[in-house]
Parts: structure tokens; C-alpha cells; sequence
């Protein structure tokens, strides 16, 4: 078992994670930049006079120019070469493949098509937001940032409106405008993929790993524009558009590409600038809920963006958006890189990144996404949709108020960032919350009820996936809290999932329920014992547990937290045992991940309809991969590589194994406990 | 020996025939001093006039260095930047064309560039205070022995500070305001290599530290003494070795003692029409000796080589015994090169005492010359362009604008109305017409040497690149001035130290295509770690590419600052000091070019050369030396 064996290594290096004192962290304050917009024109906002401030040490130049100093650098061409003797082609039959991609994947960004978004996006954010909501110290912080040295953007990705905002943003701020790693499918959609590549959007192939070329055509082509300041680079860490508005663990590919120029020094530092997206409501809700369920995305196009406009005519509230501190490179690697390795090999030659790097990549991608965590406003509506999922199918709304004012209080111990006017009354957030997501759940009769409509008439499968849907919805919205609530609840949870309260004991089961889900939840990898101690500190913070020198037990009053704790997770745990179940008794040895997520499926939607379970999230495809991944790290499945895909073996007894651990037999490991 | 060569310091020296100037006043200044016996005809005597007793010196520094040079200082006690009376900067003394010349706009560019104002400042110490001196304490028994050798030796308060510091900013802030826990308890002057076997011989039989000390440029804390030592102390200083022992004409050889200094060496050979072309800044008083034990590099190093390619033999006495080879050839496969133990030992293997050296016949022409490139970038362009097509003059250089501009603020006072014209009309071609920004330009400067009609043919070579990569040729005056700043800088310090600014140079060699990043890094390194550490103006911070090899380049820095405010800038400085180094290491730079690890370097040896390297080292150290007589403690 892969517990917390790996900890004493790692969490030597000291890493930073939370900032102790969470409630008392000061926090910047809001303003709202459509309020200008409603004022004044949005014709001459569009034709504004923009000189945007940009790097120090920046030499203006054409895409055009970028593209032909790829195409020209050693990196570039040096794998041409290679390749050219490899395949016993002619050079130049690469080079055009190499301008062919590049082609295809540039950018071109013009003022015009900047100036067209800004008028566009104007009208329509107006229709669509109430407020869409800036710390402006933010914007300051990054302003000064961009001057100073190259800066990469990361935000969390809700939506399709993410990178749209975000541009907008820094448009309206008169801040060099990023250029953004978008999906090739993007270029799909007739006019729109090329009106994204000129407002600064440039494209990926989803996977390309084995493609020696694209990945060098690429990696230059992002280096080449973060090296000369070109322009902010914008990615998402978490790689697509969260499904569930959780925070998805993070893909390491495109910023090791950016933070190459920096291990190589060609550049003096880079900013790496954490930035969260809050939605009220999300555009998409309905879109993921359904796609999760397996009704599969509709591919990006022209015509289904026409369809969606009918959206128009709806409110999805505020949007608030926290540019984070800018973090520079250079500390975060002070003392932890080796220089050796790039200093004994010429820097355009491609370089498999030593052990100490890529850990170091993990690192530096877990920070931002925690830190991109610990900014990301909560609405008051957060806290009743985690209320409401604990207390279906109805809930009496006095109650409901009551509960809220609490989760409030306990969020905020938490260090979770609720945006709350002061003199805002329960019961007036509740409302508003309910008006914007009654294709959620209304108030009838003085209860809260679960919007699951036609669930009376049809079919039981029917009414098993109309209501799988309203949970998924409201889940995407009590999933905002998780990653703010994980560390105490899963102490919570391993405090009522272990028989004694022997610290070390349930220190075991702490690790083990991390490890399951550490593909869930954002852990900062290697420091359990931190992560345990931390949930510690913030459960006894709190008064729900008391600790001892050997042993951690729930106060009197804090029994209420605590069981609203592990109820919080407890899908998570079911959901996990149901998959688990599966993989070990109803599936074959060998599968491809096409065949588990509908056989899987299939299993727990007929227990569903038995009515033998009430775990509706385990319906859901994310939580059925990363239960799948788990279990690959855990060792209990082999994946392996084929030319179509991944295939995974299980190991059903090994399956089996673990799940007996959910029923608290998880053997204690004494060299761990002997630290606690 | 741990008598530093290099461009110690910010170096002293400067371009060659402004040395030579420079010499030809010195040998003038030096009131007929006596010539060593046997100087005229160059015999392979032994030794010469046998005895102790302290004679009269026979090269350009005395036995009483204190005489001469600064006790505080860099160089000459009548050289020195001065403020005079009307506030205008002034360069004292005739041995500098600098001479005598008022600076006018260099004060402004001070309380410019460091803020530093006239009204503050700092006075040193007027003179040491023996009384602080820590007391010799001498062996008795080795005391007599030393007598019975009849070798000249001094227990003297001041002799012994002198020998126990080299140029380290940290070591002139001792002399000026406090004093070395732990100096040599006894100096002792050999004449000949017999001298140094007997010391050394005495030394093992009593158990006791010697010390080498050549030139005393050290810029490596490689002088300094090991503050836990307990034994005695010696330290031994080989100026008074310091003939030339033989000419060889036919294979251009010659054999000299290691304690010449190098503007001697110079003057001597020049005598027979020959010159070793050796010119490291710090000539006028870095030793042949020094050279060899730090891995010097000479200005001229592109026709004449570094101090590895010069040297043909080197003789060396060591604990173990006397360490040479058995013949004087160009090159020999015997295995690893013993010559590559001794060069870079810094004296932690014993003395050496005689170097055979290559000569050349001295040249017929000298020329000087600058280019002005629009900027740094397309500079660095050209220099390796030009080290790619391996025509590199015998010096080429690149300053970047910092140091163009302070060249700028040392020029002279114009003689004439007309050449302040003509300057005028140079900057309005340069800046207006060809629309260079002056702050952003830099220049290189050029030495060109050998017959005349190749000289000119290689000067149209090198330019013709130069124009490719935008350089517009800047004229001779500019260049000579170029090389005039590399030793008066030197000076420069003790002038700074009295108004609160702090200074010092260092070096690496860096790959060609990481030159740029290097100098960028390293630079803004420096200006960052000023902030932070709460540095109230911003430092000058400044390089120039002062070597250019095939493979990459040696990169110079100066950086000051000024530290009003600042409690301890001694400290501050240090941790500066090293964060730059720490980049430099970072952005594949070396740990040094030519100043040479000493003490102040050490911690990074082991990153440098590998765990195995190192132990190579001291298994050698371990042979030679393993009482460890040779305890200065440097490199390992």
C-alpha cells in the first residue's frame, strides 16, 4: 500500500502550502467593470485608444515574425535534422511540415478582431452577467508584473468564458493582451477559430506526445513568445473545463515548457500568476451534468454556438475574478534545482527533464492550483446546494437558513473565500441563490425541494437519470467547497471510519483515504502528515475534536461538524466502493477505458433502480475515471499503452483488498505513527 | 603561491604601450637604482651576493614595499584620485598619462551613478597602528637556524600586515578601519632557488606554515592567513629572486626567477629586444610566480597565450622535495602534465622559484582602435564572429554602456576648443545621424600588434566584420582610453571608499551563446540583491567581455555601491558577492577565469570539479605536502 511511505522524502523540502492563519488573511477587495459598461458606449469602449503596457524588454514584433523565428531556431531545426536522417527524407519536406503546423497552430492576433471582441463581448456579457466582479489591486499587482519579467496566466477553467473574460479583462485594463493555449477543436467552428487565432488564441493538439516534431514546432513556439516577452502566456493547468467545477488535477506538459527558458536562464525570472474564475451559475451547468451521465459533448461548431444563443435570455449572476499574487519562478527553485544538467548540455538540444525537475513541475503545478483554491470566491448558494445534497429530497427552508449561516461560519474557519455583503440576511442570499438556480431546486411549500421535474411519470430508468441529473447539477455547485473542506472532513471521516481514536490509527486511514482520492482532491503531493495535521489544527480550531497525546476524539458539540464532515465526502466513499465493487467481481481482467465507463455505468445505474444504493454521483464519468486512476496508482491496475488507447488490468484481488480497507482494516504503519 | 596575477582588482595595468610609457617613467622615477650583479651579462649564476642583509632592492619594488606603495590601497602612494580644492577630480602623480589631469565631469558622474555625495565621507585610518599589530611569535630554535642560513628576514610590525592581505574589498576595509585577526609572524626575502630549498628544509625540520608572496594582488583572500593556525607563520616573499637568469635566443626561451614582477620582466627582456607579451592588469606588480600559481591571463593572450601556453619549465620546491622536469620542450606525452598541478596550486604545494618562459622579439607596431556598436547584443555578435574566423586582435573588448559611459566621465579636460568641436561633431554623426542611443550603445575596443602592413590589414579584417554587425569605427583615442580605465579603476576604489562606495570586480568564462543571458542574469542578479538587502541607491553593475576564446568568452564585472545606511556593508557586500556568483554558476559560467578560487571561492570547488576531482587534488596535496607546511589553506 502506498501510503504515506513516500512523505519523509519529500516533505523535507519544506513545501509552502497553507498559510496558517486562513481566516485572518487579507484579501483584496472587488469592483465590477461592467458597471462602466452599462454607463457609457460600447462602440467607443471598442475603438478606445489602446496602448496596453507591456515587457521591459520587449521588442515589438509581427506573429508573422515569431513564426519564422521557430521555424529558423536550433531547437526547431535541429530536430528536423535529426529527423531527416531518421526517415531518410529530405530536410525540406520537413521544414514544411513543420510550417504546416505551425500554421496551423499559430496565432495572428489583430487589434481589429480584439476591438470586434470588445464590442461583442460587451453586449453580451451584459446580458449574461449581473456583475462580473475584478480585484483591481490584482490587476495592479499584474500590470507591475508584466513590465518586469515574462509572465504566464493560469486560470481555472468552469467555462468556455474563461479565457473570453479573462482577455476582455485585460483589455479593459489597457494590459498586454495573452496569447492562449486553446484545444485544436476549437478550430472546428467555422469563422470562430479563426476569429479566436486573432484575438491572440493559439492551438494544441490534444495529445502529441509521440509526435517529435509538433512537440518541438510547439514547445519553441511558446518559448520563443515567453523568452522575448511577446506576450502573457495563458493555459490551463487542469488542461480542459472542469466537468464538475472542481479543481482537476493538474497536467504538467505546457508548464514545464514554460518554465524551461527560466531553468535554462535565458530568461532572469517568469510570473507565474494564479487568477480563479468563480461562477454563480455556470454557463455550461446543464451541458456537464448531462456529459458526465455519458450523453456525449456536442463538438464544437459554428451552428450549435447560434443554437446556444437562446442562453442570452437567461441570468447567470456574477462572475468574480481573482488575479492572485504573481509568483516568481525564480523563488520557488531557489535551492531546489540542480544546475548541472543544463549547463553540460547546449541548450537547443531536447532534454528529457531530470527526475528532480519533474517533481519540481508537480510541485509548482500543485501550488498554483491550491493557490487558485484558496482565491476562488464561494457563493452563499455553494453553502445551500451542500446543505440541500445532505438533506434530500427536501429540506424545511427555516432550517435551511439556519444550516447556512453555520456552513458559513465554518467555511470561513476553513479559510474558504465567501463572498458575502455584511449586511446581506440569510435569508435574502438564500432567495437570490434559489431565483438564479430554480432549474435546481425551489421553494415549495416552506421547503427546499430538488428541481428533479417528470420524475412521477416515466419510466424508473427514466426517473433515475432525471434525477441523476438535478444531483449532478447541484453537486457542481457543493464541489466548490471541497477542496477548501477536504483535509478536516477526511480526518472526520477516518475518525468515524476507525474503531478507536488512537491517533496513529486513524492517521492510517487519513493516508489511505487521500491516496484513494488523490486523483479527487488537490493534495500537494508527498505531505500527508501535513495534510493531517492541518485538518487537525483546523477541526480543533473549530471545536469539533479535542487531541491528546496519543489519541483525537469528537467534542460533544462538535459531533454535529463532524458527522456533517464525513456526510460532505461520504458520496466520494460510496461512489468509490461501488466502482471498486465493480472492478473486482463484474469485470473482465483486461478492458480499455471505452468499455469500463459504460460497463460501470451500467452496474450502478441498476443498482440505482433496485434502489439498493442512493449514491447517484457515482453515475458520474469523472468520478469513475479517477477512481480507475487511483487505483492505477495504487498498483491494483495495470495501464498500459496501445496503439488505440490505454488498456487496464486488474488485479481483482488486490481490488478486493482495498476495498476492505473502506471497512477500516487498514493496517497501521508504525514508522509513520512514531511521527505523529 | 598565492601571489595573485590576473586583472587583480580591477587589474592595475593597462594597454601596452601606455605600460610601456608607464614603465619607462618608473625606471626614470626609480633614482638610479642599483642593477643586480650579472644583470648586464645574463649568466646562470646560482645565486647571487650570498648574505642577509637586507640590500638595497634591485627591481621596481622594494623590500620596503610600504616605501612605495599604498599601506591602504591599490598601487602607488603618489597615484591617486584626488577631489582638489575647486571640487574637481584630479589623478595625482606623473607615472599615469592620467596624470596631473583634471576629470571634469567625473564628480557628477559619481553623485550620479551612486548618489554619493562629497559631503559625506569616510576617512581611513593615517597610518597603522603597530600597537594593534598582533605580537610575532618565532620558534626560537628555527630563529637561529634562519640566522645560521644568512637569509634576510624582518619581524617588523609593518612588514608583516603588508604580506598579510591581498585586494579583496574585505581586506583594504581591515587596513582601513580595524586589523587581521592572524598575520605572518616572520617575512623572509630568498635571492635564490638554494634560499627557498633551505627555508622549506626548515620549515618541514620545525613544523612550521609557510606562506608564498609574490605580487600581493591577490583578489581571492589567498594571502590571508588562517586565523586557527598556531604553528609560526612564514611568509615568504620571492621578490628578491628576481633575475633573469638566461636568454635563449635560438629557441626563444628564458629563464627567470618567479619573484619578477612583471613590469621588470618587461623592461628586462625589452633590453634585448624581446618581451614575453604577458600583460595581465595587475603587471606593475603581479609576479612571474603568482602567474603561474593562479592560471593567470594576460591582456594579450590572442597572440602571445595565457600563462599555461607560455610556460616551458617550472621549477618547484615542495616538503616532498624539488618537483621539475628533464628537459625544456614545446610538449611532451608523459603522462598527466605535472606543470598542471603547480599552475592554479596557489601555494599550497610549495614555492616556485624558477619559470622558463617563452619569449617573442617585441613588435614593430602597435595600433589601437574602437568600434561603437548600436548595442550590446549585436557587440557580443561580433566578437564571436570575429573569434569564429580566429582574427581576434591581440585584444578585443566589449564594454557594455555602463562602462561606456564612465569611460566617458574620465575624460580629460579638452586642450583646445577644436577638439571639443570635433567631439561634438563625433557624437551628433553618431547618436543623430546614425541614430545609435547613447544609452544603450557600446563600444569595443581594439589593440592591434605585430608588423605594420599586417597590422593594417588586419585592422580592415577585423572592422569589415564589425560594420556587418553595425559597429561604426570610434577612432584610436577611444580605444587607448578603453584600456587607460582597466587600471585606473583599481585606484578608483580607495577614491569610492572615502565617499561610502563600496567595489570590486570578478570574472568567469562562459560559453559563447550564453554570454548574453549570463551578463543580462548576472547583472540584474546584482541590482535585485542590492534592493533586497536594503541598499538605498542603485549599484553600478557592469561588464564587459574582455577575452574571447573559440569555444565562449571571459566575462568581467564590476559592481559598487553606495551603503550609507547600511550598518555592516562589509557583510552586505559579501552576500551580493556570492549571489552573483551563485548566477553566474547557474547560467553555465565558471568559477573563475583567472582570479583563481583562494579561499573566497572555495565552497563552490566541489560543484565545480566533481567529488573525485577534488579528491585528485588533495591526494596530490597529500603527497607533496602532507604536514601541510604550505597551509594557506587556499583551493581545497
Amino acid at each position: 500500500m502506498a501510503t504515506a511511505a513516500a512523505a519523509p522524502g519529500r516533505a523535507r523540502r519544506g513545501a509552502p502550502m497553507y498559510s496558517k492563519e486562513l481566516t485572518s488573511k487579507k484579501r483584496d477587495e472587488f469592483e465590477d467593470i461592467l458597471e462602466e459598461r452599462r454607463l457609457s458606449s460600447d462602440l467607443r469602449y471598442a475603438m478606445k485608444c489602446y496602448t496596453p503596457v507591456i515587457y521591459k524588454g520587449l521588442s515589438p514584433c509581427k506573429p508573422n515574425a515569431i513564426k519564422s523565428a521557430v521555424l529558423q531556431s536550433e531547437q526547431v531545426q535541429y530536430v528536423i535534422k535529426q529527423l531527416a536522417k531518421e526517415m531518410g527524407e529530405s530536410p525540406d519536406i520537413i521544414q514544411e511540415e513543420a510550417t504546416e503546423i505551425l500554421d496551423e497552430m499559430g496565432h495572428r492576433m489583430q487589434l481589429g478582431a480584439v476591438r470586434f471582441f470588445a464590442f461583442t463581448l460587451s453586449k453580451i456579457f451584459k446580458q449574461l452577467f449581473q456583475r462580473v466582479c475584478v480585484n483591481e489591486e490584482g490587476m495592479q499587482r499584474l500590470q507591475h508584473a508584466i513590465q518586469e519579467h515574462p509572465v504566464v496566466l493560469l486560470p481555472s477553467h468552469r467555462s468556455y468564458v474563461d479565457f473570453l473574460m479573462l482577455s476582455y479583462l485585460l483589455y479593459t485594463y489597457d494590459l498586454a493582451l495573452p496569447v492562449i493555449a486553446a484545444g485544436i477543436d476549437f478550430l472546428g467552428m467555422k469563422i470562430v477559430g479563426e476569429l479566436l487565432r486573432r484575438a491572440g488564441a493559439f492551438f494544441m493538439r490534444r495529445s502529441f506526445g509521440g509526435n517529435r516534431l509538433y512537440w518541438a514546432v510547439f514547445a519553441e513556439y511558446v518559448k520563443t513568445m515567453l523568452r522575448s516577452g511577446y506576450a502573457p502566456i495563458e493555459f490551463f493547468l487542469e488542461g480542459t473545463r472542469s466537468r464538475t467545477a472542481k479543481t482537476l488535477t493538474p497536467k504538467f506538459g505546457l508548464l514545464s515548457i514554460v518554465m524551461e527558458p527560466f531553468f535554462k536562464r535565458e530568461v532572469f525570472d517568469t510570473y507565474l500568476v494564479p487568477i480563479s474564475i468563480s461562477y454563480e451559475r455556470i454557463l455550461e451547468e446543464s451541458l456537464y451534468a448531462y456529459e458526465l451521465l455519458g450523453v456525449p459533448k456536442p463538438k464544437e461548431s459554428t451552428s450549435g454556438l447560434l443554437k446556444a444563443r437562446r442562453i442570452l435570455s437567461d441570468n447567470f449572476g456574477t462572475i468574480h475574478i481573482y488575479v492572485g499574487q504573481p509568483v516568481s519562478l525564480r523563488t520557488l527553485a531557489s535551492g531546489r534545482i540542480s544546475r548541472c544538467p543544463y549547463n553540460l548540455v547546449p541548450r537547443h538540444l531536447p532534454q528529457k527533464p531530470s527526475e528532480d525537475i519533474q517533481e519540481f513541475v508537480s510541485d509548482v503545478a500543485y501550488k498554483m492550483e491550491l493557490l487558485q483554491i484558496e482565491n476562488m470566491v464561494l457563493s452563499p448558494w455553494v453553502l445551500v446546494a451542500a446543505l440541500l445534497l445532505q438533506n434530500l429530497p427536501a429540506m424545511e427552508f427555516e432550517l435551511l437558513l439556519e444550516k447556512t449561516l453555520w456552513l458559513k461560519g465554518l467555511t470561513r474557519t476553513f479559510g474558504g473565500f465567501i463572498e458575502w455583503p455584511d449586511n446581506l440576511c440569510a435569508k435574502k442570499a438564500v432567495l437570490s441563490g434559489l431565483t438564479l438556480h430554480s432549474n435546481i431546486a425551489q421553494l415549495v411549500d416552506g421547503h427546499v425541494v430538488l428541481n428533479d421535474k417528470g420524475v412521477e411519470d416515466g419510466a424508473t430508468g427514466e426517473i433515475v437519470f432525471k434525477r441523476a441529473l438535478a444531483i449532478l447539477m447541484c453537486a457542481t455547485y457543493r464541489n466548490q467547497l471541497l477542496n477548501v473542506f477536504v483535509r478536516p472532513s477526511l480526518v472526520a471521516l477516518a475518525l468515524q471510519m476507525t474503531p478507536s481514536f488512537r491517533k496513529e490509527e486513524v492517521y492510517s486511514c487519513f493516508s489511505f483515504l487521500r491516496d484513494v482520492f488523490s486523483d479527487e482532491f488537490i493534495f500537494f503531493p508527498g505531505i500527508s502528515l501535513k495534510d493531517f495535521e492541518e485538518g487537525c489544527f483546523l477541526l480543533t480550531k473549530c471545536d469539533a475534536i479535542q487531541t491528546s497525546q496519543q489519541e483525537i476524539y469528537p467534542t460533544d458539540k462538535g459531533s454535529v461538524t463532524v458527522s456533517f464532515l464525513s456526510a460532505m465526502f461520504r458520496p466520494f466513499v460510496e461512489g468509490y466502493q461501488l466502482i471498486f465493487r465493480y472492478l473486482s467481481k463484474e469485470t473482465k481482467e483486461a478492458f480499455t477505458e471505452k468499455q469500463f465507463i459504460p460497463g460501470v455505468r451500467n452496474f450502478v445505474f441498476q443498482l440505482l433502480e433496485k434502489g439498493v444504493t442512493q449514491c447517484y454521483e457515482a453515475l458520474s464519468s469523472d468520478m469513475q475515471k479517477n477512481a480507475l486512476a487511483a487505483l492505477v496508482q495504487l498498483g491494483a491496475v495495470k495501464k498500459k499503452k496501445m496503439s488505440n488507447g490505454f488498456t487496464y488490468n486488474v488485479n481483482q484481488e488486490a481490488v478486493s483488498k482495498i476495498l476492505d480497507m473502506f471497512d477500516a482494516r487498514i493496517p497501521v504503519q508504525k514508522p509513520v505513527a512514531a511521527r505523529l | 603561491m598565492a601571489a595573485a596575477a590576473g586583472e587583480a582588482a580591477g587589474g592595475g595595468g593597462g594597454s601596452p604601450s601606455s605600460a610601456r610609457r608607464r614603465l619607462r617613467i618608473i625606471s626614470g622615477h626609480l633614482r638610479g637604482a642599483p642593477r643586480a650583479p650579472g644583470r648586464g651579462a645574463l649568466s646562470p649564476s646560482p645565486c647571487k651576493a650570498q648574505g642577509g642583509s637586507a640590500g638595497p632592492a634591485s627591481g621596481s619594488i622594494p623590500k620596503k614595499r610600504q616605501e612605495l606603495l599604498k599601506w591602504n590601497g591599490w598601487g602607488y602612494n603618489d597615484s591617486k584620485f584626488i577631489f582638489n580644492k575647486k571640487g574637481q577630480a584630479e589623478f595625482t602623480g606623473k607615472r599615469y598619462r592620467l596624470g596631473g589631469m583634471i576629470l571634469p565631469t567625473f564628480k557628477e558622474w559619481i553623485e550620479k551613478t551612486f548618489g554619493a555625495s562629497l559631503e559625506h565621507k569616510t576617512t581611513s585610518r593615517a597610518s597603522l597602528n603597530v600597537n594593534d599589530v598582533p605580537p610575532s611569535f618565532v620558534n626560537e630554535e628555527f630563529l637561529q637556524d634562519l640566522i645560521a642560513t644568512k637569509i634576510s628576514y624582518s619581524q617588523d610590525a609593518e612588514d608583516r600586515v603588508f604580506r598579510a592581505h591581498g585586494h579583496c574589498l574585505h581586506e583594504i576595509f581591515v587596513l582601513r578601519e580595524g586589523m587581521f585577526k592572524r598575520i605572518p609572524d616572520i617575512v623572509v626575502w630568498p635571492v635564490c632557488h638554494e634560499d627557498v630549498v633551505k627555508i622549506v628544509e626548515l620549515a618541514c625540520k620545525h613544523n612550521l606554515c609557510i606562506i608564498p608572496f609574490g605580487g600581493g594582488t591577490s583578489v581571492s583572500s589567498a594571502l590571508e592567513c588562517p586565523e586557527e593556525e598556531k604553528r609560526t607563520i612564514i611568509s615568504l616573499d620571492t621578490s628578491q629572486m628576481n633575475r633573469i637568469l638566461w636568454i635563449d635566443e635560438k629557441n626563444l626561451t628564458a629563464c627567470v626567477e618567479a619573484g619578477i614582477v612583471g613590469q621588470d620582466l618587461e623592461k628586462q627582456l625589452a633590453e634585448s629586444g624581446f618581451c614575453t607579451g604577458h600583460e595581465p592588469d595587475s603587471m606593475e606588480f603581479s609576479s612571474l610566480g603568482g602567474w603561474v600559481a593562479t592560471r593567470a591571463s594576460g591582456m594579450k593572450k590572442n597572440i602571445y597565450g595565457n600563462i599555461e601556453d607560455l610556460v616551458i619549465h617550472i621549477k618547484m620546491v615542495t616538503p616532498r622535495g624539488i618537483v621539475e622536469k628533464n628537459c625544456q620542450v614545446p610538449r611532451m606525452s608523459t603522462g598527466p602534465d605535472i606543470h598542471h598541478f603547480i599552475m592554479g596550486s596557489e601555494g599550497t604545494l610549495g614555492v616556485v622559484t624558477e619559470v622558463t618562459i617563452k619569449i617573442r622579439p617585441v613588435p614593430e607596431y602597435q595600433k589601437y582602435g574602437s568600434v561603437v556598436f548600436p548595442n550590446f547584443e549585436r557587440g557580443v555578435a561580433c566578437l564571436r564572429e570575429v573569434a569564429k574566423q580566429r582574427c581576434a586582435p591581440a585584444s578585443i573588448r566589449l564594454v557594455d554602456n555602463a562602462q561606456f559611459q564612465f569611460g566617458h566621465a574620465l575624460k580629460p579636460q579638452v586642450a583646445s576648443i577644436f577638439t571639443s568641436f570635433l567631439d561634438g561633431l563625433k557624437k551628433f554623426y553618431i547618436t543623430k545621424f546614425k541614430g545609435f542611443d547613447p544609452n544603450i550603445l557600446c563600444v569595443a575596443t581594439l589593440l592591434f600588434e605585430g608588423d605594420r602592413e599586417k597590422v593594417l590589414q588586419h585592422e580592415k579584417q577585423v572592422y569589415d566584420i564589425a560594420t556587418k554587425f553595425g559597429g561604426l569605427a570610434a577612432g584610436e583615442d577611444n580605444g587607448q582610453r578603453g584600456y587607460m580605465l582597466t587600471f585606473v579603476i583599481a585606484y578608483l576604489r580607495d577614491l569610492g571608499l572615502d565617499y561610502y562606495v563600496i567595489g570590486e570586480s570578478f570574472e568567469t568564462s562562459v560559453p559563447w551563446d550564453r554570454v548574453l543571458d549570463l551578463c543580462r542574469n548576472v547583472k540584474e542578479r546584482i541590482v535585485r540583491e542590492c534592493k533586497e538587502k536594503g541598499v538605498q541607491f542603485a549599484p553600478l553593475s557592469t561588464c564587459r567581455v574582455t577575452q574571447t576564446y573559440d569555444a565562449g568568452a571571459c566575462v568581467y564585472f564590476y559592481f559598487a555601491f553606495n551603503y550609507r545606511g547600511i550598518s555592516d556593508p562589509i557583510h552586505v557586500y559579501e552576500q551580493i558577492e556570492r549571489a552573483a556568483r551563485e548566477e553566474i554558476l547557474a547560467n553555465g559560467g565558471s568559477l573563475s577565469h583567472h582570479h583563481g578560487v583562494g579561499k573566497l571561492r572555495k565552497r563552490w570547488m566541489k560543484e565545480s570539479i566533481s567529488d573525485v576531482g577534488l579528491g585528485m587534488l588533495r591526494s596530490v596535496k597529500e603527497y607533496v605536502d602532507p604536514n601541510n607546511i604550505f597551509g594557506n589553506k587556499n583551493l581545497l
